[in-house]
């Protein structure tokens, strides 16, 4: 069960990273969003994978940790509030710049460049 | 007043909330006169809480009176109280500065700014390492607003990445968090820092990467070199009011690396001690390096200012990399000092950008201003109190830390750099100063300039008159830096006295 959920915590943090290391603010968005979940399952799992351990006390003999449980809901809620801002931010820089890319202008290809040089020329 | 050390963070969150209901939400007067009303009785609250710490020591508000390390502690020491009043009289002047033209820019200026002061309240009274976490994603969505306020396409590209860097940086902060959790099982700071000498082997290399992830952050929300290139666009972006607040977010990353990396992985940390040192040595040296060399490149006084807060940040974060007493004490004194003047700073640049027409703040031949002596004297004060040149507390603070250099191994490397950079803002500030009060235009003037504001001629006042006194009280405030940092090197005060004390009668 550990290895399982540590290559897909692993590999959830890796596409998020991917993600948001790209130019276009909602590939950033999205990347970041695979991150925050990345990190929840990661926080989960701080308090040890266990099979039928209750956190509530009376109910099972073998106890999961309870406080892991409580971090991942409040990591969740921020995470989600922090989501949501990132997407209207996005909006809002897509109609305050014209474009989607994170610097808000779009970077010139080689061949872009090589053409402005050889028309100056 | 054993309710005191919460509220600096219940007042302002209530006064934010009520600035949202109706008999305020609508009128600006009544928004201005119950936030300034507000942010004076949070003054008085963060001198109090100083006093009551001296008086009384350290004190811990138990929330829900939930035993220690389980539950959410609040914890009053003497540097904590400190940080609490500096940040609480730099929201009054930049809320008195307000008060003139910039909250109009917006809706909720002053609701998003009271809940960015209590995130930072938070964040320095907090005891345990989640709740740091809370209360840097506070302040951090309160200032995410507060920095596009007014609206602009540069104001949006900055907060684009300034968003994305700290969306990505809290994640990092909880990846750190789950692994110190997962190897301590605690997240009590007085908690960690008993339990972190018991680790070995590979447990205490599990710990250790989560440690570093953690000073990748704190580094990130202080502007240490390599995570750095945020900060100058971003405060040279943000309104004046703005701006000036930002300056305590950058100490509040050094506090945190002070609480995590000095106490927690600090000397007695065992196999894990002083992790995060010889990490922190280069990269400070280096942030001072570039924070000159931005300062000297710097077009315009804003980027000049947020230029001159990145050199800080590496004057400040050499302090805590030497990790002695007297270098924190140094670091406490310097963290007062360069809050405040830097804070100063950007409500100066905003006024004299106001009084030049189309140049506004860049170093170009321009109008001749409407109130050049005031304007000039301020800023005279404020530049030799950056630079570091007696008779203010940028000359005594600066002294402080280049007396902490202990061997001489230290001393070789970080006077010439220390003193070079002073040099080095000495120059662009000199340079700054004669373009902009000097040279100017003979033309007639045309256009009408906007006349400054009782309220803000009093915010900048305020935050400038702070660096001569910090210069002549400096005796009882470097007694009180040497309290501040006696107390938090010595593990006997500040992580036995909290985890065996007899609770108090705290909580709701």
């Amino acid at each position: 069960m550990e290895g399982i959920y540590a290559f897909c915590v692993g590999l959830m943090t890796a596409c998020g990273i991917f993600l948001t290391l790209r130019g276009r603010t909602f590939s950033v968005v999205v990347g970041l969003t695979l991150l925050s979940y990345a990190v929840n399952l990661f926080l989960f799992a701080s308090g040890r994978l266990k099979l039928d351990a209750a956190a509530v006390l009376g109910v099972s003999e073998d106890y999961g940790d309870p406080l892991p449980q409580a971090l991942v809901l409040t990591a969740i809620v921020i995470g989600f509030a922090m989501t949501a801002f990132a997407v209207i931010l996005a909006m809002r820089a897509r109609a305050d710049l014209g474009n989607d890319h994170v610097d808000g202008r779009i970077p010139q290809t080689k061949e872009e460049v090589r053409q402005k040089s050889g028309g100056q020329r | 007043m054993q309710h005191l050390s919460i509220l600096p963070i219940l007042l302002p969150l209530f006064t934010g909330a009520l600035l949202l209901l109706p008999p305020f939400s609508k009128t600006l007067k009544r928004q201005r006169i119950l936030s300034i009303i507000s942010a004076l009785l949070q003054v008085l609250v963060g001198f109090a809480l100083v006093l009551s710490v001296q008086a009384d020591g350290i004190t811990q508000y138990i929330l829900g009176n939930w035993r220690p390390p389980f539950g959410i502690v609040l914890v009053t020491d003497p540097m904590s109280s400190i940080m609490v009043a500096v940040t609480n009289f730099l929201a009054f002047s930049a809320l008195c500065y307000a008060t003139g033209s910039h909250d109009k820019a917006g809706g909720y200026f002053y609701p998003l700014f009271m809940f960015q002061v209590m995130g930072i309240n938070g964040a320095f009274l907090t005891g345990d390492v989640f709740n740091l976490f809370v209360f840097f994603e506070v302040l951090l969505i309160a200032s995410y607003a507060l920095l596009v306020h007014g609206g602009g396409k540069q104001k949006t590209q900055a907060t684009i990445h300034y968003v994305v860097l700290n969306l990505a940086g809290s994640s990092v902060f909880l990846f750190g968090l789950g692994i110190l959790y997962g190897t301590l099982g605690t997240l009590n700071i007085a908690d960690m820092a008993q339990k972190v000498s018991e680790l070995d082997g590979s447990v205490a290399i599990l710990a250790k990467i989560g440690a570093l992830m953690l000073l990748a952050v704190f580094g990130l929300k202080s502007a240490m070199l390599p995570l750095h290139f945020w900060l100058p666009k971003t405060y040279s972006s943000a309104s004046a009011p703005v701006a000036a607040i930002f300056a305590v977010m950058t100490k509040v990353g050094i506090y945190s690396i002070l609480r995590i990396h000095g106490v927690v992985f600090g000397d007695e940390a065992g196999e894990l001690a002083n992790i995060a040192q010889s990490w922190i040595w280069p990269l400070a040296l280096l942030t001072i390096t570039i924070g000159t060399i931005g300062a000297l490149a710097s077009p315009s006084l804003k980027l000049l200012t947020a230029n001159l807060v990145v050199l800080s940040a590496g004057t400040l974060l050499v302090c805590t990399a030497i990790q002695s007493e007297a270098a924190t004490s140094a670091a406490l004194y310097y963290m007062i000092h360069s809050t405040l003047v830097a804070g100063g700073m950007f409500l100066l640049a905003d006024m004299i950008s106001r009084q030049r027409g189309k140049a506004e703040d860049r170093f170009v031949v321009a109008k001749k201003m409407d109130n050049p002596v005031f304007l000039g004297i301020f800023f005279a004060i404020a530049a030799i109190a950056v630079i570091g040149m007696p008779p203010f507390s940028g000359f005594i603070g600066k002294v402080m830390v280049l007396q902490s250099v202990q061997s001489a191994a230290e001393q070789i490397w970080v006077w010439p750099i220390l003193l070079l950079s002073s040099l080095g803002a000495l120059i662009a500030l000199s340079r700054a100063g004669t373009t902009l009060f000097w040279r100017h235009s003979s033309g007639k003037q045309t256009e009408a300039t906007q006349p400054i504001h009782l309220g803000e001629w009093l915010g900048v006042v305020l935050l400038l008159s702070a660096s001569p006194l910090l210069a002549l009280f400096a005796g009882p405030l470097s007694e009180l830096a040497n309290d501040a940092a006696a107390f938090l090197h010595d593990p006997r005060l500040s992580v036995e006295a909290l985890l065996t004390s007899p609770l108090a009668e705290g909580g709701f």
